[in-house]
């Protein structure tokens, strides 16, 4: 066998673009994926997240571009000749056969026979914890249970790459969550590279080693989870990933200092932008902190609100203040923190330190479907 | 204890029933009529009708010659209109929508007319009376029957399967072999038996098309039936309302199947 570290193939795209008529589904993506990779695509639907994946899986063409796959270019590499393992969102199970011939069905295709081929189903089925129902139908497995056989069938071949598109987003919270934690220690074991599509922020952060963030046919920003969290590039990435509260308003600079005027009150931070971008303020809510009104304290910037809406997390709570601008900032407080009921009166504190600066976009809005 | 309106919806169903069904069941006493005559209800009781049918060299040649083009014609539609049916589910909804009402013509146009056009083309071709003339007539008349029964199956069939199936490797063909095909078997084999029925029982261009040296069974009772009143008809006509009822419910039977899993 060989070492995990080897088994996994490099991914390279180079500025992709598809064009449906004057549709642009992707706009010269280009990114590059290091072998035995957990690398993310996410973005909301229709950013060109799943069209990359059926790009790479070999459903779709591109208009231009290069893709190469294990350092060779796979462009007009018909889908079942590209050895890939995909897992869908809609299981896509062969429901007139058995668990074990659906796990066999890609070893038959490559002419692997017996006594091999059963040991390398037996296998891949312990993998997902699933060997105790080879004899079943799909039909009469759960949905957690049909996607566990759909990964064990896209792996039993071994391929370099696995796809997985949105595969956990027809299963409720709890069986998710579980399957993340599944996934990735599958995902260590196998050290194949593996590229995941989803549009929820929170399973990429928990899955990935780094995350492309896509959006209207665009990679915005790659990163890991906690750079994109951190440091996010672009506003549109900044609201994506994780909450955010913005703040908007006529921009001053002066020196290299940048103050923003929300509602007659400035707040300023020790930052600036190239010239001609419109800055915006972004803030994470652990940054945000809250006072009763005219406690604020003075070194700080203070924005004046009211709670909107309080809710108890169990490790802390989380406000909604509804700003004079009537913008809301999202803020968490810990345990220990005071707490506030809806319609008090507050002060938002927070550091100039802890502000993102970046330029507004009309493009940063975007809606989950 | 019954309401009088839930007795009365009862008694009008089996009305609707008995008048249904009536017909069908007259035929199978008069076959055992022990007199030569068609006279219901008959007279006595006896096998000698049964025997007549299979022992009668004209009546066996026609069961043998409406077999031998049944089977042909069911096989020759099930390929055609199975291609058929994956060819227009497979096409845009427009264009598809127009061909599927061609290929469906045979069974809206009057079996009259289309007897008239076919038998006019076959004096010329020399086709009247042959078995190719049987077949090639039959076929057009069966394949409609296979492409509605094919399209309901493709219908439910999940083309992303073949997706899948592409992902782990399986060419177009393979994946049509291995996930396709299995999974409309169903309904390709309920589009079989309807071929085959349909050629079966089909009396109106064969009338047509029929010569000495190649009758079909109902051709047969036909001629039969206008010469004397030979009780044989009936019991020819018992035999046939059972085969068909068999066939016709195993089609319908395998047809429900589809898509349960």
């Amino acid at each position: 066998m060989a070492s995990p570290s080897t088994r996994g193939a490099a991914i390279d795209l180079k500025s992709v673009s598809k064009h449906y008529g004057s549709f642009i589904a992707l706009d010269k993506v280009s990114l590059h994926i290091e072998p035995g990779e957990f690398m993310t695509l996410l973005g909301p639907s229709g950013s060109g997240k799943t069209t990359t994946l059926n790009v790479i899986a070999g459903f779709t063409e591109v208009s231009s571009g290069s893709l190469d796959v294990g350092g060779k270019s796979v462009i007009g590499v018909p889908a079942h000749k590209r050895n890939i393992g995909l897992v869908f969102q809609h299981y896509a199970l062969f429901p007139h056969m058995t668990v074990s011939r659906n796990v066999a069905y890609p070893l038959t295709l490559r002419g692997i026979a017996n006594p091999d081929r059963e040991g390398r189903v037996r296998k891949a089925l312990d993998m997902v914890k699933m060997a105790d129902f080879g004899h079943r139908f799909p039909s009469e497995l759960s949905g957690g249970q049909q996607q566990r056989v759909a990964l064990a069938r896209a792996i039993v071949f071994d391929p370099p790459l696995l796809l997985m598109d949105e595969p956990l987003g027809a299963l409720d919270k709890k069986l998710r969550e579980w399957l993340q934690l599944e996934i990735k220690r599958i995902h260590r074991e196998l050290g194949t590279t593996f590229v995941y599509v989803t549009h929820d922020q929170e399973e990429a952060l928990v899955l990935s080693d780094r995350i492309a963030v896509f959006n209207q046919g665009r990679i915005e920003q790659i990163g890991t989870g906690r750079q994109l969290y951190d440091e996010p590039e672009t506003l549109f990435v900044g609201k994506f990933v994780g909450d955010s509260t913005i703040l908007r308003g006529a921009a001053s600079t002066s020196g290299n200092e940048t103050a923003i005027d929300v509602a007659g009150r400035k707040v300023a931070a020790a930052k600036r932008l190239g010239d001609g971008a419109k800055p915006v303020m972004l803030l994470r809510p652990e940054k945000l902190s809250l006072a009763r009104r005219g406690k604020g304290g003075q070194d700080r910037n203070t924005l004046p609100g009211r709670i909107g809406e309080a809710i108890y997390l169990g490790s802390g709570s989380k406000y909604e203040v509804v700003l004079a601008d009537t913008s809301k900032a999202i803020v968490r407080s810990t345990l220990d923190a005071e707490t506030f009921a809806i319609g008090d009166e507050v002060d938002l504190v927070f550091a100039g330190s802890d502000v993102k600066l970046l330029a507004d976009d009309e493009n940063a809005d975007f809606t989950l479907t | 204890m019954k309401q009088p309106g839930r007795i009365l919806l009862g008694l009008y169903c089996l009305l609707v029933a008995v008048w249904l069904v009536a017909p069908t069941i007259v035929v199978v006493p008069m076959s055992f009529n022990d007199k030569k005559s068609l006279a219901f209800p008959p007279s006595g009781f006896s096998w000698q009708w049964y025997q007549n049918f299979f022992t009668n060299p004209e009546w066996s040649a026609s069961l043998v010659g409406s077999l031998k083009v049944a089977v042909v014609t069911a096989l020759f539609a099930t390929v055609i209109g199975t291609l058929a049916a994956f060819g227009l589910d497979r096409m845009k909804s427009r264009v598809s929508g127009v061909l599927r009402a061609l290929l469906i013509t045979p069974m809206v146009v009057p079996g009259v007319v289309l007897a008239v056009g076919i038998y006019a083309v076959y004096l010329d071709t020399r086709l009247v009376g042959t078995m190719a003339g049987f077949v090639l007539a039959h076929t057009m008349l069966a394949v409609p029957f296979v492409i509605i029964a094919v399209s309901a199956s493709l219908e439910v069939f999940d083309k992303r399967l073949e997706t899948a199936a592409a992902s782990l490797g399986a060419t177009r063909l393979t994946a049509f072999r291995t996930v396709t095909l299995p999974l409309i078997a169903p309904g390709i084999l309920s589009g079989l038996l309807f071929a085959f029925v349909t050629s079966f029982d089909e009396i109106i261009v064969a009338l047509f098309i029929t010569s000495p040296y190649l009758k079909t069974l109902p051709v047969q009772i036909f001629s039969s039936i206008t010469r004397d009143a030979d009780p044989t008809v009936a019991a020819v006509g018992t035999l046939l309302f059972i085969t068909t009822s068999l066939v016709i419910g195993a089609g319908l039977l395998i047809g429900s199947r589809q898509g349960k899993r």
